[in-house]
């Protein structure tokens, strides 16, 4: 039976979400809740002093929490060790916290924080990544002997280098970080509630802090306004301030960001500089890949490590090479930490490997959809960690698809520095392309470790329950754990429900994402499923009348499964060899773009897509997610500017943190291909981070070929496009 | 990240407050409502209290007014500080927390709510300028039996995901319709483009609102 895989079921959330009667942390009623907050660095480096009070204020009225305060570990708990939960001697960004208050109310908590002034001796900060020496993580990849390739290339072949830069980027989930902890109860535990990805993460970060076992520590997500990697790591951050602010006050104790703190101090995509060097023989086939990629991780490690892998991982593009070698490092500086963003370290490299394909493509008078299509990674071919694809590709459908809808590859595009064109309109069209492909779940070895799980447990009315630590964030997981179920075991959707997640009630099934909620936790659950479908047997009556019958009898109601990795699959973290990932999504965009001539601002007016995503099970869904990643990408190609002085977030406010709005989005044209991944539910694959990756290299191309200028950097803003122009005029 | 100035203020001109900045505005009111005559709006209302307890919300346990809001067909009374926003009022003070805080500013459209019928940043006005006005809030527009129609067809165009926006757009939605019966594609955008998705829904509501225009029978 599959009636819900491939059907659109309607989310169960939408109703009270379009009547405002979802509740996240901000709309939750806590009885004597106080409001926290957090006194920060107003500057990038420097060493503390001391913090002064001012007399005058009357400090019964608030509490204060110091580093000395927290009776655990006073460290952000996370891949490294680095960071603390409160700086104390040394501060290494704007807006890093010192002491933390709270108080009864918001403007006496504002009250407060403005008596207390961080005296802070400045030390020199490094603000420009490009220069910086100290670097937090590396990683090497080699296939084949690129070295000997460019030493002695083979005749006709021909060398290009290209350096190509992306800026930062700000998530902008539309609500706000935020978090209600309270006071340990009689049992020690202490209880968190908020907006947030990962619950089982806060829950980890709380243990650390507070010195107890993980049981001690219980966290149940809210409805959450939207992540996309933002809400991975940081909320373990607010949680653990609430944490011991409601320690310290007795009472529970509320934080919520405003948009202007939210946008200062959480962390945003990481700045890149890739460069490449590129042997090709005169057919355009790729001889030899060299690839150096470098990214800002901010002042503290976070998850830096794991971007610069996936960049390091995706940086030489969905093609076919025998000799490749990628050097990824990502240094230390005092911004704000970089951390997770949808696409996670793919988006920059894509950008990258894209820019430097069209640009081969122009040297050598070829197309540059007939020279992706010619390296085109196929079934059989190996990536460049030797992984070699057995399954599931959907390269070549992707860009046929494209190709079929738009004509692209019949396009003739302007050759960059020709003369501006001139048009009657004032404005210029263009058409440029991307072809990308994004590792779907964890890393390597990641799922193997992680042992997600999923439980499936009748509730005494005979519906199905789904218990899962995954989060719905707006990207459908309740909607597609509930096909997933139902169609699983042979149920109504009506007669499945998804728990909330709670660690205390739901198994730990692994973050929510790396786009591994459908794919990864999804099959878990369809086995599980099948289990518990088997058990209570196919007999006459419906599902809950059987299930009753199943529990009545004395029958286990529970079945709770573990993730397995699919057979075969080899990773060496060591070399960086082996199954990358389980598998991979593929997609090809075309963006058509017009520019202002005046102004040199861009509409991109369509976006045509195709993306295999395996099995689609709630197309609706994925297509919500295409178009949402893709407007993310394009906002990031051309208008979404992050920029800081001195260490401090310039955009910090929404009149100037711009974001594609109602008439910013283009027309988007989606064709999505199914080529089934054996070991994802029902064939699906991860969809959530694919979409942002290809949206920049294929806008910027537009624009390139609209103006004829080279745009080699993210985002392209009218003032980077006039420089360009200018530059163009002064040398021709 | 690079050491640019800051972008451009490109928030819609329907969203700016007349030239003034939201702090300068604000100070500007509450001088007015200390200090002398500021209009029926301001001085309208109950007794001063002082130290009500509250423990909830924005509004403090300070000088407290009471006044009288008329929200969705109820007359309300609600204690608020001269400076206290309609948004505070309308989320800490009655607890209609559909009504979303964002930005604070004026810059994205989620705390919208109809004042008098128009689509109103509630972060932008006080509650004070409020009162004698008809204010309907998400909670006000469907009945027990039913969504409203603009609501229902956010639900079967999926014109949400995170939900955080949605409260927001569909209150700019029903205005809207009202001002333009059938608006054009172009129209549509228009009037929504105060209001901010980041999860990209765009598309779908413009689908959403559309078909509840042609429901509505206009």
């Amino acid at each position: 039976m599959s009636a819900c895989v491939g059907s659109d079921l309607g989310r169960p959330d939408g109703p009270a979400k379009v009547s405002g009667r979802a509740v996240y942390v901000a709309d939750l009623a806590v009885a004597g809740a106080w409001h926290g907050g957090a006194v920060r660095s107003t500057i990038a480096h420097g060493r503390v002093l001391r913090i002064e009070r001012k007399p005058g204020f009357d400090w019964r009225r608030v509490v204060v929490v110091g580093p000395g305060d927290v009776p655990g570990d006073n460290v952000q708990e996370l891949l490294s060790d680095d960071q603390p939960i409160l700086a104390e001697r040394v501060v290494r960004h704007v807006g890093e916290p010192l002491l933390l208050v709270a108080a009864p109310d918001l403007p006496t908590l504002e009250a407060a924080l403005a008596a207390l002034r961080p005296i802070v001796e400045p030390l020199p900060a490094e603000l420009d990544f490009e220069s910086a020496t100290r670097v937090l993580h590396e990683v090497s990849i080699d296939k084949g002997d690129p070295g000997a390739r460019f030493d002695s290339p083979p005749p006709g072949a021909r060398l290009f280098e290209g350096t190509w830069r992306t800026d930062s980027q700000e998530q902008l989930y539309v609500e706000p970080q935020g978090c209600v902890a309270w006071p340990a109860d009689a049992d020690g535990t202490v209880v968190v509630r908020g907006s947030m990805q990962c619950p089982h993460y806060v829950r980890k970060a709380l243990a650390r802090c507070f010195g107890i076992a993980p049981e001690r520590a219980r966290v149940v997500q809210l409805t959450t306004g939207g992540g996309f990697g933002g809400k991975e790591e940081y909320p373990s951050v607010v949680a653990c301030h609430a944490a011991l602010l409601a320690r310290a006050a007795g009472r529970p104790v509320r934080i919520v960001y405003d948009r202007h703190e939210d946008l200062l101090v959480t962390p945003k995509r990481h700045p890149s500089r890739v460069h490449h060097r590129t042997l090709v023989a005169a057919d355009g086939t790729l001889l030899a890949m060299d690839v150096d990629v470098l990214l800002d991780g901010g002042a503290y490690t976070t998850l830096s490590p794991v971007v610069l892998s996936r960049a390091c991982l995706h940086a030489s593009g969905p093609y076919r090479c025998e000799h490749v070698a990628i050097r990824g490092r990502v240094v230390a500086t005092n911004h704000v930490p970089s951390g997770a963003f949808r696409g996670f370290g793919a988006p920059q490299t894509c950008f990258a490997i894209e820019r430097q394909m069209d640009r081969i493509a122009r040297a050598l008078d070829l197309h540059p959809f007939a020279l992706r299509r010619h390296n085109a990674l196929r079934l059989g071919d190996a990536t460049a960690t030797g992984q070699v694809l057995h399954d599931s590709v959907g390269s070549l459908a992707v860009l046929d698809a494209v190709a079929a809808r738009t004509g692209i590859d019949r396009h003739r595009w302007c050759a960059p520095a020709m003369a501006v064109p001139s048009s009657n309109s004032g404005r210029v069209r263009g058409l440029g392309m991307s072809f990308f492909f994004h590792g779907a779940g964890f890393t390597g070895s990641g799922e193997e470790l992680l042992k997600g799980r999923v439980a499936i447990r009748l509730l005494p009315d005979g519906r199905a329950e789904v218990a899962a630590g995954s989060t719905e964030i707006g990207q459908g997981t309740t909607t597609v754990f509930t096909a997933i179920a139902a169609d699983a075991l042979g149920c109504d959707p009506g007669d499945v429900v998804v728990a909330v997640p709670d660690t205390a009630a739901v198994p730990d099934s692994g973050p929510t994402v790396a786009s591994r909620t459908c794919m990864v936790v999804g099959s878990v659950l369809a086995s599980a499923c099948r289990e518990l479908a088997a058990r209570i047997g196919g007999a006459a009556g419906d599902f809950r009348s059987r299930a009753r019958a199943w529990l009545a009898a004395g029958g286990d109601g529970i079945v709770e499964h573990v993730y397995g990795s699919p057979p075969g699959l080899v990773w060496d973290q060591a070399t960086y060899r082996g199954d990358a990932y389980p598998c991979y999504g593929w997609a090809a965009d075309v963006a058509e773009v017009e520019v202002d001539l005046d102004t040199l601002e861009v509409d991109v007016v369509r976006l045509t897509t195709a993306v295999d995503v395996g099995k689609a099970i709630q197309p609706r869904l994925v297509e919500g997610q295409i178009t949402g990643g893709a407007l993310q990408a394009i906002g990031w190609a051309q208008c979404e500017v992050v920029s800081s002085r001195d260490g401090r977030v310039q955009q910090d406010r929404l009149a100037t943190c711009i974001v594609p709005t109602t008439k910013d989005a283009p027309r988007f044209d989606v064709t999505i291909v199914e080529q089934p991944y054996a070991h994802g539910p029902f064939g699906a694959k991860g969809v959530g981070e694919l979409p942002m990756d290809g949206g920049a290299p294929a806008v910027l191309a537009a624009i390139e070929d609209a103006l004829g200028v080279p745009a080699d950097r993210v985002p392209a803003t009218p003032e980077r496009l006039l420089a360009l122009l200018e530059q163009r005029e002064r040398t021709s | 990240m690079q050491t640019d100035g800051p972008a451009p203020d490109r928030t819609p001109a329907s969203r700016r407050s007349g030239g003034f900045s939201r702090r300068s505005f604000l100070k500007g009111a509450s001088i007015a409502a200390v200090g002398g005559p500021a209009g029926a709006a301001a001085t309208a209302g109950g007794a001063i209290l002082t130290d009500a307890p509250r423990d909830t919300g924005t509004i403090p346990a300070g000088q407290l007014r009471e006044i009288a809001l008329r929200v969705n067909g109820v007359e309300r009374r609600v204690a608020v500080e001269t400076r206290t926003t309609l948004l505070d009022a309308l989320r800490d003070g009655l607890d209609l927390t559909g009504t979303k805080k964002v930005c604070d500013r004026g810059a994205c459209g989620a705390c919208t709510v109809l004042v008098d019928g128009q689509p109103t940043n509630s972060c932008l006005m006080l509650a004070h300028d409020a009162v004698g006005r008809e204010i309907t809030t998400i909670e006000g527009l469907a009945s027990d039996a039913a969504l409203h129609p603009v609501q229902q067809a956010f639900v079967e165009h999926d014109a949400l995901q995170c939900g955080f926006c949605t409260p927001g757009f569909v209150m700019s939605a029903v205005a809207c319709l009202g001002k333009h019966g059938k608006p054009s594609p172009a129209t549509l955008r228009h009037e929504l483009a105060g209001n901010i998705c980041r999860c990209g829904t765009y598309g779908r509501i413009f689908a959403a609102v559309q078909d509840a225009a042609g429901r509505a029978g206009r």
